[in-house]
């Protein structure tokens, strides 16, 4: 038969990567809260995203970051080991390069202060507008919580409403509860 | 049309360029040669400026490569010299006189008489078939004839 090989395949995939050629690495990696596609430009990851519409996906990806878009688990497997750990509950904090290039400026300085959130613990959305030097942006905030494109490894999953609910997530209300439940911070 | 992202490129074609490298060079010399083919692909792929043609366009590549394969001395296999008649291939030739046909004759001239696919790989590569790439083939050289020979 003369169809390419998965180890074909595998091959030029992985090359491509190592002699970067690519604007946008992508995979897929399962976990239990369901698959997630995973995508990494050079400078870091760009992108986590749940029930992803692989077609939609991609488009997306090539009109924010270049039209070479190609699956290759090579440049993912640092953030799919990094995953897995965090799902087995052996790993508290990623050690991840991130590409938030694109984003406006006050976006970027919350989702820094939202990557200092730790493990287990949550903060409302208010708090997050504060420390990012923007008090009375809760809302902005959790627009920009809903449009996160690194969602589990930038945590929105810890930002809650003033009341203590969960509020909403973008993956979903059960994920949510179950990232919180998984750190403990939820009985 | 728009290029669309390389992975669609890739999946949309890398079987038929790899049977087609397959009946080229056989199966093992094949491989890099279908390696070869997309990495040269994804270092021109920016470039090109619309997504129209992307399947004669990979078949351009695929073939040259084939070409250059071919040319390479190997170390099992005893190949006769081949001279180098002007030092420029044909395909070179071809691609530049070429460059003013409308885009299927062009393809079908160059795949034909630069890198001497047959008429049914040219009808793949164009996705119609054999006849209309024989068509194809000799409206492009009649519109040349025209042009060179006035």
């Amino acid at each position: 038969m003369t169809t390419v090989s998965l180890e074909l395949d595998r091959r030029f995939r992985d090359a491509a990567a190592r002699e970067s050629l690519l604007d946008v690495a992508y995979d897929l990696v399962d976990s239990p809260i369901g698959t997630l596609l995973v995508a990494a430009t050079d400078r870091g990851l760009c992108r986590i995203a749940y029930d992803a519409e692989p077609e939609q996906e991609l488009d997306r990806l090539a009109r924010a970051f270049g039209v070479r878009v190609l699956r290759s688990a090579l440049p993912i497997d640092p953030a799919r080991r990094q995953l897995d750990e965090y799902f087995e509950g052996k790993r508290r904090r990623f050690e991840l390069p991130v590409d938030v290039a694109l984003l406006a400026d006050f976006n970027r300085r919350v989702l820094q202060e939202l990557a200092r959130v730790p493990y287990g613990e949550v903060v409302t959305y208010g708090e997050l507008a504060a420390r990012a030097a923007r008090p009375r942006a809760a809302r902005a905030v959790g627009t920009l919580m809903n449009r996160n494109p690194l969602p589990i490894v930038l945590p929105c999953h810890r930002v809650i409403g003033a009341n203590g609910k969960l509020v909403g997530y973008a993956g979903g209300i059960e994920r949510k509860e179950a990232l919180l439940r998984l750190e403990g911070a939820l009985l | 049309m728009t290029l669309p992202p390389f992975e669609r490129f890739y999946e949309a074609h890398r079987q038929e360029i790899f049977a087609f490298l397959v009946r080229r060079l056989g199966r093992e010399r094949a491989e890099d040669a279908f390696q070869e083919t997309f990495l040269r692909a994804l270092r021109a792929y920016p470039k090109l400026r619309h997504g129209e043609h992307l399947r004669a366009w990979a078949y351009t590549i695929a073939a040259r490569i084939a070409i250059d394969e071919h040319r390479r001395p190997r170390a099992d296999a005893e190949l006769p010299e081949l001279a180098s008649l002007d030092g420029r291939p044909a395909f070179a030739e071809l691609e530049h006189l070429a460059d003013e046909l409308p885009p299927t004759e062009r393809a079908a001239v160059v795949l034909r008489y630069g890198y001497d696919l047959d008429y049914a790989e040219i009808g793949a590569a164009l996705g119609s078939n054999a006849t209309a790439a024989r068509q194809a083939a000799s409206a492009g050289i009649r519109r040349l004839r025209k042009k060179e020979l006035p």
